[in-house]
C-alpha cells in the first residue's frame, strides 16, 4: 500500500526546494576540498580554522563552509574556493593555517561589508595564493561526471537533490519502461569506463533479457587497482549519490533486485561517504520497497576488497564479493547469465554509473554530442607523473594527448622534455612524444598498442629509462597474478627474470627474443585480462624505444655505439 | 569457544549475511591490527566456515596481516607516480634507517615497514603514510625526521598510558 502523506514528506522536489531556499540565504560559500589528496596535505585543520574564524566574526548566518570532494588540482592542495554573491569566484592554492584565517578576515569579511555593485579588490598578499580560474587546466575541461564534485557537500543528500539529484531516477520510474531506459543508454553510445569499453547499453540489454527467476544483481566495480589512478575514488568521495542513482537506474533497466558496491579497502574515505549516502537514501525511502511510490524495490550493500589487483576482473570480483579468493574463471558463461551466487549479474564501473543520471536527464543526444564517432561523452583521467599540474581532469573523448599534457597539464616541469605518456596502467602501454596529436578514444589508443584503461595517464620525462619502467609494471603484475593459470603464473615470472637480466646489463639478443616470444604466448593463452595484458608495457616500450633495450644487451654493445 | 572473543562476536554479526567472510576479517583486523590465530578459529566455528578456507582468503589478499605489526605502520607508496618521482630511494632509506626489510617489524615492535600500491595522493608524490598521516613530496633526507617524530610520539603515548 502506498502512503500518500509519507510520499509528500519524502518528495524530492519539496526537499530540493527547501534546500535551495536555505542555500539562498547565504551570501558566501567557502568550498574546501576534503578529498584524500587535500586531506593528506592538511585540509581538516584548515576547515576547522575557517569555521572558527567565521564564528569569531559572527558571520555564520551569512557564510557557509562546505567540505567537498575533489576539485582537481591535487598537486596544489589544500584548495579552497570562495564564492561571494556579486563578486568573482576565487580559488586558493596550498592553503596554510595562517592564510586560511587571512582569507576570512581580509577577503570574506571586507567583501561582505561592501555595498551592492562595489567590486572587491583582493589584497596583494592574498593574490599570491590565488590560482587563476582562467588556467587552461580549468577552462579546457568539460565536466559531466565530476560536475558537482568539489561544489557541494557529498555527505548531504538534500544538497545533491538541490543540484537535481534523483530527478533522473524519478523520470525513469514514472515515465519510462525498462526497455526505453536501455534504448536511451544504447543511443547515448556510453561505453564501459573501467577500461574494456564495451557498450553499456548492450550489456544492460543482455542482462535485461535474462529472466529474473528469484534474484538478479547489479554490481558496481570500484576496485580501482591501477597504481597511479584515482578517478573512481574521487567520484565516490565527491559525489557518491550520483553513482547510487546510476546504479538504481541500471537496476530498474535490467530488472535487478539487489545492488553491490565493491570498493577497495584502501579507500576508507570513499567507503565512509558511500555508507553515509546509502544510509541517507534509506532514510529518505530512496532504497527499500516501493521506491517513490512505484513497484520498484531495490536495496544495496557494500563489500570491501582487500588488496588484490586481479579483483578488478569481473569474475574475480564476483568471487571476492562471495567472500572467497579473488580468482577469475573462464567466460562464458558471462556474469550477465551466471554471476554472483550463480545468478545473472551486471557489472558496471563507478564512472560508468556516474554518467547515467546525466544521460537520462539531458538525453542521449546531448551526451553523444561530446566525443568522437565511436567514443562518446567525456572521460575522467588522473593526470600524474612528471607534469606541472598533476590532478584529476575530465575531458571530452577525442581530446588530443597534447592538449591534455601540455595545455591542461601545463607540460613537463623543470625544463625537461616529454618522452612519452603512459595510459592504462599495468595493462596499458606508452605513447611516444612524437604521437602527441593522437585523440584520446578507445580505438586510437588501441592502434598504437596502448589502451584507454580506467583513466590513469602518466607523464614521463626524458630522464626515464623505459626498460626500467616496463620492469616496474611487470614486477607489479607478476606480484598480483593470482596463480590460477600457467601462462600468467609461469610466463610472467620468466618474463620478469629476463627483463631484470637485461636491465642489469647481462641480457643477450636471445633473451630479448625469448622475452617477446613469452609475451606473445601470455597474451594469447592467459585466462583473464590481467595475464593477457601484463606483457603490454614491455611490448609497447619495445615497440617505440627498442634501442634502449638493445643498448643494454651484452652482445650488442658495438652496434649501439655505431647507431649513436 | 569463548563467546566473548572478538572472533565469536564478529561471527555472530556477519554469519547470516551473504559473502561476509572478508568483511568479518576486516572487522577483526580493524580492532586488533592483524588477524590473530585464535580469532580466526573462533570465526571459523561461529560462521561455520572451515579454517582452511579462512586461511586461504587471509593469505590471498595483501591487506590482511597474520602477525602483530609494529606500533607505527609505515606504508611507502610504490604506485607509478611515486615510482617516477623516485620513491624507491625513500623506501631504501627507511630500510637502512630501521634495519628491516619490507613487510617486517623492528625487534622493539616500534615500526612496521611496508610498501603499498598507490594511496591515491599522486599529486603529492612521492608519498608515505604513517598510521594514517600522509607525508608528501618526500626525499630520502626526510626519512630520519619522520622516524624521530614518531619515536617521540610513541614514547609520549607510552608515558601517558
Amino acid at each position: 500500500m502506498v502512503d500518500t502523506d509519507l510520499d509528500k514528506r519524502f518528495d524530492i522536489h519539496e526537499i530540493a526546494k527547501n534546500k535551495l531556499n536555505e542555500l539562498e540565504r547565504f551570501q558566501c560559500s567557502i568550498y574546501c576540498c576534503h578529498s584524500t589528496g587535500c586531506k593528506s596535505s592538511g585540509s581538516d585543520d584548515i576547515i576547522d580554522l575557517i569555521k572558527k574564524a567565521i564564528v569569531d566574526h559572527g558571520i555564520e548566518d551569512k557564510v557557509r563552509v562546505v567540505a567537498t570532494g575533489c576539485m582537481g588540482l591535487c598537486a596544489q592542495g589544500p584548495l579552497i574556493r570562495v564564492e561571494i554573491k556579486g563578486q568573482k569566484d576565487v580559488l586558493y592554492k596550498r592553503i596554510e593555517p595562517l592564510i586560511a584565517r587571512l582569507v576570512v578576515t581580509e577577503h570574506v569579511v571586507p567583501a561582505l561589508n561592501l555595498k551592492e555593485g562595489e567590486i572587491f579588490e583582493l589584497p596583494n598578499f592574498l593574490q599570491e595564493h590565488v590560482l587563476s580560474l582562467e588556467l587552461p587546466f580549468f577552462t579546457k575541461q568539460e565536466k559531466v561526471v565530476l560536475k558537482d564534485a568539489g561544489h557541494m557537500d557529498p555527505e548531504d543528500i538534500t544538497e545533491y537533490m538541490a543540484h537535481g539529484g534523483y530527478l533522473a531516477l524519478e523520470k525513469v520510474l514514472k515515465t519510462m519502461t525498462p526497455a526505453q531506459v536501455v534504448e536511451e543508454i544504447k543511443k547515448s553510445g556510453l561505453r564501459g569506463r573501467g577500461g574494456g569499453g564495451f557498450s553499456t547499453g548492450m550489456k544492460w540489454e543482455f542482462a535485461a533479457k535474462v529472466p529474473t527467476v528469484d534474484e538478479k544483481f547489479i554490481i558496481c566495480n570500484g576496485d580501482e587497482g591501477d597504481p597511479g589512478a584515482y578517478m573512481d575514488r574521487s567520484i565516490l568521495e565527491g559525489d557518491p549519490h550520483s553513482v547510487i542513482e546510476g546504479m538504481m537506474i541500471a537496476a530498474y533497466a535490467i530488472g535487478a533486485t539487489e545492488g553491490w558496491f565493491y570498493v577497495r579497502a584502501e579507500y576508507p574515505l570513499a567507503v565512509e561517504r558511500l555508507e553515509k549516502a546509502i544510509k541517507a537514501c534509506k532514510k529518505n525511502r530512496l532504497l527499500g520497497n516501493n521506491i517513490m511510490g512505484t513497484d520498484f524495490c531495490f536495496n544495496v550493500d557494500i563489500r570491501l576488497g582487500a588488496g588484490a589487483f586481479v579483483c578488478g576482473e569481473e569474475t574475480a570480483l564476483i568471487h571476492s564479493i562471495e567472500g572467497a579468493r579473488g580468482t577469475p574463471r573462464p567466460r562464458p558463461p558471462y556474469p550477465t547469465n551466471k554471476g554472483l551466487w550463480g545468478k545473472p549479474s551486471c557489472v558496471n564501473n563507478v564512472e560508468t554509473l556516474g554518467n547515467i543520471p546525466k544521460i537520462i536527464l539531458k538525453g542521449a543526444d546531448w551526451f553523444a554530442s561530446f566525443g568522437t564517432e565511436t567514443s562518446k561523452g567525456t572521460k575522467v583521467f588522473a593526470l600524474t607523473g612528471q607534469v606541472e599540474h598533476s590532478g584529476l581532469i575530465e575531458v571530452p573523448m577525442g581530446t588530443t594527448i597534447d592538449e591534455i599534457v601540455n595545455e591542461i597539464g601545463g607540460g613537463v616541469p623543470n625544463g625537461k622534455k616529454l618522452k612519452a605518456v603512459q595510459t592504462g596502467g599495468p595493462s596499458g602501454g606508452v605513447i611516444p612524444a612524437d604521437k602527441m596529436d593522437l585523440p584520446v578514444c578507445y580505438e586510437e589508443l588501441k592502434k598504437v598498442g596502448s589502451i584507454m584503461g580506467s583513466g590513469g595517464m602518466i607523464v614521463i620525462d626524458d630522464t626515464q629509462d623505459m626498460a626500467a619502467l616496463a620492469n616496474f609494471y611487470l614486477d607489479f603484475t607478476v606480484d598480483e597474478s593470482c596463480g590460477k593459470c600457467a601462462p600468467c603464473r609461469i610466463g610472467g615470472k620468466q618474463m620478469l627474470l629476463l627483463l631484470e637480466k637485461i636491465n642489469k646489463g647481462k641480457g643477450t639478443k636471445q633473451d630479448l627474443a625469448d622475452l617477446k616470444r613469452i609475451a606473445t604466448a601470455m597474451q594469447k593463452a592467459s585466462l583473464c585480462g590481467l595475464g593477457q595484458t601484463a606483457p603490454n608495457p614491455v611490448l609497447s616500450t619495445l615497440k617505440f624505444f627498442e634501442s634502449e633495450y638493445l643498448d643494454k644487451l651484452v652482445d650488442n654493445k658495438p652496434a649501439s655505439k655505431e647507431e649513436k | 569457544m569463548d563467546q566473548n572473543s572478538l572472533g565469536a562476536q564478529v561471527a555472530a554479526k556477519w554469519r547470516k549475511k551473504r559473502g561476509s567472510l572478508i568483511m568479518a576479517l576486516h572487522e577483526i583486523q580493524g580492532v586488533k591490527g592483524f588477524v590473530p590465530w585464535q580469532d580466526a578459529m573462533d570465526l571459523a566455528e561461529g560462521m561455520g566456515i572451515p579454517l582452511a578456507r579462512i586461511y586461504e582468503v587471509l593469505t590471498f589478499y595483501n591487506f590482511f596481516k597474520l602477525d602483530a605489526p609494529g606500533k607505527a605502520v609505515i606504508s611507502v607508496c610504490t604506485g607509478t607516480a611515486c615510482y617516477l618521482k623516485g620513491n624507491d630511494k625513500v623506501l631504501e632509506e627507511f630500510k637502512k634507517e630501521l634495519g628491516i626489510g619490507e613487510g617486517e617489524s623492528t625487534p622493539d615492535k616500534m615500526f612496521h615497514l611496508q610498501s603499498v600500491r598507490c594511496v591515491g595522493c599522486c599529486g603529492l608524490a612521492p608519498v608515505c603514510v604513517v598510521n594514517g598521516k600522509t607525508y608528501g613530496r618526500l626525499t630520502p633526507t626526510d626519512v630520519r625526521g619522520i622516524l624521530e617524530e614518531w619515536r617521540k610520539k610513541l614514547s609520549e603515548d607510552e608515558e601517558l598510558a
